[in-house]
């Protein structure tokens, strides 16, 4: 049906219904015969952080602060949050823990202010001007004072409001359909433009269509007032509603009024409708005209154990007990202390009078016994189906009963048990006496825990899969990296390219190296020497094979200790460094004497030690080029044998450059200094300045060599011993300048055999 | 101090378990006393038997099964159990038939399903049902009404019928049964059964000295009397409409049709409205919560399908009266009903809005 078309009906008078309801004894004129009046304020108020649906804020205050009255006193920038206020000036005693207006009776976050009496505001900001603000600063405003729903559920009004859809209907719920509670009753007789103030806010924020103010037909008083307070107002509509419970429910308020069902798991404004309660409506006019914030409501002090019954206004956080005692409670009419906050159909008892009075506390029951009597144990369900039939949402209650209580509660789900508004209608009628509605909320509360624990296990098993997955993973990387490694391995063993058999072949072969060049005067004859070397070659040559092949269990053990064996190689190598030194300095002394002395003799000798020594070391410097490589003896002491290798090699090195070099100089300062006529004379210019140039080259070649090896020992050996570091610089040092003066050297010489 | 803390709603109807049955009793009462006003004193003392027994046996088991018994009991169920039992069995049959007839319907269909509420069944009439089928010949041996029989009968002799099978003055049932003229008198429903299979007409039949304007003298008034209590019972919201609406709408229906089809051999739907148990059946029977369907479509079809049955054995079965078969059927469809008719759940809607 239209927007309008609906309008129209409901101004004729005409309404839709809703299914089931009750109608139990009114009782309302108990508390609605006085105006809403004052009390004195308590030796204490307990202000719970939270009062609504939503989260709470964190607390700006701390124990010992003075605070105004309306200072706000917890703040969040969760939008699900709404602050609350002091509700009257004084100081901060306590914060922490403290009875709760809550079914459970636990405990919560409560600021307990002792009031000094002054009453004492804080700065207010009013914004009377609001139509001429932006529409979010408005919503702030009514989210800053506090407010949430006064109705009954507490959802935050800021929300409620800040819809983007199209709003066809403004509600205003006034039906207060609970017996007993009158409080929206008296406000509305007494505040109806104060409401009416607070209606036009929401006008301006929502824009619907129309306004309906729904007030249930046993408020004459309210209906005429509210009618009054809005007469100038075309699209403001003041619906009588028929006096059935629960009329006032928001689900069953929209079917009444405009035969739209609100869809299951939906909002009101899914079917075109915002609903507030008459008391959020006053409490935003507060808010935006008078900067008030949310600190007091109307409470309705109610029930046949109370002497003084009636509507206050109370300031959010005052304990019951203070309630009690100012509306004379005859605890006489009272087996038991039975206070009921809320209704008698959906108000919960409080299990102690220190609970405050929160944002959505509407009313404070205390019947007599008599007139409330405590139900009976239940009794069998006889299936007479009252309860389907007083059921506002259709539910079948009976069915719902048996299987909550067989705790079936996939079969109580597939029954909508979830639908179930808790009205208490079905449970009122049973005449089993069965606490009906107790048995959903329990079946409910079972559904969402084990739906929090199907969640938690749920995580809990992805957690533990992703960790078996993950463990799973590296245990095939692992394998992976271990197959690979040993393929390597493998490929090792086939192909010895680099491995602790080859430096010990490597030293076993400069051991070879070293026991030749360690008799330098024993085979004087460079072509024995070749013969030799050759041999000796082709020997290493054989045995690396034989190494390799023929004796894997002797190279295993000797690859066992490759650390061993490098360190001592590097002794080694240090040692021959040094000696090769030595060995230098010490031959340049005696090969400079022999020149020195003999001339003639000298020359020749000279010539010939020159060619020995030019054989010799290339001889050596083959040996040790070749060495590593090929030379692979396998020795009983190899280790050490490979340290004195090492150093022997060296030393035969360093031997066979110092003489290449001497030679070399020799060589060049032959042709000059030969002014002595030697035996053999003949021995023309030609003959010597070919030598002499083929000397040259090849004192070049060796002088070059060198200066690779010496650099690449200097790369390649990392040592920790501090001197043989300093050795090998300097030994690398040398050896280049050795090779830079042998080359320069060479050249000149040459030169010198060019022009002639 | 302690609080004390209760699940809402704090608030009840008044109306209890016990003040409903008692509610249908009284309701009962003016069909009963016509009842009694036509077919003489037998009624109450069936109704004192069947009342003893169910308290007694109700009590026995509830002990048994460790129940608190002396609560049960006042929940007036087996009363209302025994009385519908008693009231149905013919009012001068032996003692042992309804002290049988009622420790079945609260043992065996009560108690042994689970107690009160948990009953597949409706007591009575499954009780009904045995008897029937296991005792014809006494079952069926209503008296005829009181102004037509040879002899008058009163308390004692009543009594000592029930008893032991004569009058104080030493007469049988089956001499009781008779007219003036020493013809054995059936029910209404009975004799026009009979006429019609001996090639009578349904309006032949009816000349028969046990009707009078085409009703079963005494019958119809006993069912206008447990109308009157029906109606009562709908008043003050102790059952819906729907199941007896539907049942007699439906038995009302159907003859209707039946006799428009063909009067000759179909019984109009006034006579069957006002035969046997219709009405009896209609509002105190057929209604029992435990074994009805619960929504009130549900019951819509319940209802409708006891009158069918009800039509269906009166016309074409092997019994003169049907209610008690018709219910029975019905109580094993109920489960079925009550999963396929669940009312539509608020804010389940598809497209309206």
């Amino acid at each position: 049906m239209s927007m309008e078309s609906l309008f129209n009906r409901l101004k004729a008078g005409r309404l839709f219904s809703f299914p089931g309801g009750v109608k139990p004894p009114e009782r309302k004129a108990l508390s609605n015969q006085t105006a809403i009046a004052a009390l004195p304020l308590p030796d204490k108020l307990f202000v719970s952080l939270k009062q609504h649906i939503g989260v709470e804020g964190k607390v700006q205050v701390k124990e010992g602060d003075k605070v105004l009255k309306g200072q706000v006193l917890t703040a969040s920038p969760n939008p699900f949050a709404v602050p609350v206020h002091a509700p009257t000036s004084g100081t901060v005693t306590r914060i922490g823990l403290h009875a709760a207006a809550h079914p459970s009776g636990l405990p919560e976050q409560t600021i307990e202010i002792t009031p000094d009496g002054l009453g004492q505001w804080t700065t207010l900001s009013p914004i009377p001007n609001y139509a001429q603000l932006p529409k979010m600063k408005i919503i702030e405003a009514i989210c800053n004072a506090g407010i949430s729903g006064m109705g009954g559920a507490g959802f935050p009004t800021h929300l409620k409001i800040s819809s983007k859809k199209d709003v066809e209907f403004l509600i205003i719920n006034g039906v207060e359909c609970e017996p007993y509670i009158t409080a929206d009753d008296r406000l509305m007789r007494e505040h109806a433009w104060q409401i009416r103030q607070g209606i036009d806010i929401l006008v301006h924020l929502l824009n619907p269509g129309a306004v309906l103010i729904a007030i249930e037909e046993n408020k004459p008083e309210a209906i005429d007032a509210m009618r009054v307070a809005c007469k100038d107002q075309s699209r403001y509509l003041v619906c009588p509603i028929p006096t059935r419970y629960p009329a006032g429910g928001e689900k069953q308020l929209i079917q009444n009024l405009l035969d739209r069902e609100v869809p299951r798991k939906g909002l009101p404004i899914d079917v075109g409708v915002i609903m507030q309660n008459v008391g959020t409506c006053y409490a935003i006019a507060d808010a935006i005209f008078s900067g008030k914030p949310l600190i007091e409501r109307v409470v309705t002090l109610t029930g046949e154990s109370l002497q003084a019954p009636g509507n206050y206004w109370v300031p959010l956080g005052t304990p019951v007990y203070h309630l009690l005692n100012q509306a004379k409670y005859v605890s006489s009419l009272q087996q038991k202390k039975r206070i009921i906050m809320g209704g008698p159909m959906m108000g919960f008892t409080l299990h102690t009078d220190l609970a405050p009075v929160v944002k959505t506390s509407n009313c404070v029951l205390v019947p007599s016994d008599q007139a409330m009597p405590l139900p009976p144990d239940e009794q069998s369900c006889i299936r007479c189906a009252a309860c389907a039939d007083a059921c506002p949402a259709s539910l079948l209650p009976q069915q719902l009963y048996w299987h909550a209580k067989a705790n079936e509660l996939e079969r109580a789900q597939d029954f909508n048990l979830f639908d179930c508004i808790e009205c208490g209608a079905c449970a009122y009628v049973c005449p089993s006496d069965i606490p009906l509605v107790h048995y959903y909320r329990r079946a409910k509360a079972d559904i969402r825990i084990q739906e929090q624990e199907k969640q938690k296990s749920d995580k809990a098993r992805q957690r533990f899969e992703a960790r078996n997955a993950r463990l799973e993973r590296e245990a095939e990387e692992r394998k992976a990296k271990h197959a690979e490694a040993a393929e390597r391995r493998r490929q090792a063993m086939q192909q010895p390219a680099d491995n602790p058999q080859d430096k010990i072949a490597a030293a076993l072969a400069r051991v070879q190296a070293k026991k030749q060049a360690a008799q330098p005067d024993a085979v004087p004859e460079a072509n024995e020497d070749k013969v030799a070397a050759a041999i000796a070659r082709a020997k290493a040559k054989r045995e690396a094979q034989q190494a390799q092949t023929g004796e894997p269990a002797k190279a295993s053990a000797l690859a066992d200790d490759p650390k061993k064996a490098q360190v001592a190689s590097a002794i080694a190598r240090a040692k021959a460094k040094r000696e090769a030194q030595q060995a230098q300095t010490t031959e340049t002394v005696e090969s400079a004497s022999p020149a020195a002395s003999d001339d003639a003799e000298a020359a020749k000798k000279a010539r010939v030690a020159a060619a020995v020594a030019r054989a010799k070391a290339k001889r050596d410097a083959e040996k040790a080029d070749d060495a590593p490589e090929s030379d692979a003896q396998p020795a009983e002491n190899a280790q050490i044998d490979d340290a004195d290798a090492a150093k022997k090699a060296r030393v035969a090195a360093a031997v066979a450059k110092a003489k290449a070099k001497r030679d070399a100089e020799k060589a060049d300062d032959a042709p000059e200094s030969d002014a002595q006529p030697a035996e053999n004379a003949q021995i023309d210019d030609v003959d010597a300045a070919k030598k002499a140039r083929v000397a040259a080259a090849l004192a070049k070649a060796k002088a070059k060599r060198d200066a690779e090896k010496a650099a690449s020992t200097t790369e390649t050996n990392h040592q920790p011993d501090d001197i043989t570091q300093v050795d090998d610089a300097e030994a690398a040092k040398r050896a280049r300048v050795k090779a830079a003066v042998a080359r320069a050297k060479a050249k000149k010489a040459q030169q010198q055999d060019d022009p002639s | 101090m302690t609080f004390k803390v209760a699940s809402s709603p704090h608030q009840h109807a008044m109306r209890n378990t016990a003040g409903l049955m008692r509610l249908v009793i009284y309701c009962a009462v003016p069909g009963i006393v016509v009842q009694g006003y036509f077919f003489g004193w037998g009624i109450l003392v069936q109704l004192i038997l069947a009342v003893l027994t169910a308290l007694v046996s109700e009590g026995v088991f509830l002990a048994l099964r460790k129940r608190n018994f002396e609560r049960a009991l006042g929940d007036y169920s087996a009363v209302l159990t025994a009385i519908l039992l008693a009231i149905s069995i013919p009012p001068l049959a032996p003692w042992w038939i309804v002290v049988l007839g009622t420790f079945f319907a609260i043992v065996i269909v009560k108690q042994l399903y689970g107690g009160l509420g948990n009953n597949l069944f409706n007591p009575a009439m499954a009780a009904y049902v045995m008897l029937l089928i296991s005792f014809p010949v006494q079952m069926t041996a209503w008296a005829p009404v009181q102004a037509l029989t040879q002899f008058s009968v009163n308390l004692a002799d009543a009594a000592s019928v029930v008893f032991t099978g004569f009058t104080t003055d030493g007469y049988s049932l089956g001499q009781l049964q008779t007219n003036i003229d020493g013809v054995t008198l059936a029910t209404p429903l009975d004799q026009v059964r009979t006429d019609l299979t001996l090639g009578l007409t349904y309006h032949e039949s009816l000349q028969n000295e046990i009707f009078n304007h085409g009703m079963g003298i005494g019958w119809a008034w006993v069912n206008l009397a447990y109308l009157l209590g029906g109606l009562v019972l709908i008043k003050t919201r102790a059952i819906n409409w729907h199941i007896p609406g539907a049942m007699l709408g439906t038995l009302a229906a159907i003859a209707a049709v039946m006799y428009a089809t063909d009067a000759s051999i179909y019984a109009s739907p006034a006579f069957h409205l006002f035969s046997g148990a219709a009405m009896l059946g209609a509002f105190f029977i057929a209604t029992d919560p435990v074994s009805a369907a619960t929504s009130n479509k549900g019951r819509l079809v319940y209802g409708a399908g006891i009158g069918l049955w009800v039509y269906l054995i009166r016309t074409f079965g092997g019994y003169p009266d049907a209610v008690a078969f018709a219910v029975l059927i019905m109580n094993m469809a109920v489960p079925l009903i009550d999963y396929y008719l669940k009312p539509r759940v608020y804010g389940h809607w598809s497209k309206r809005r």
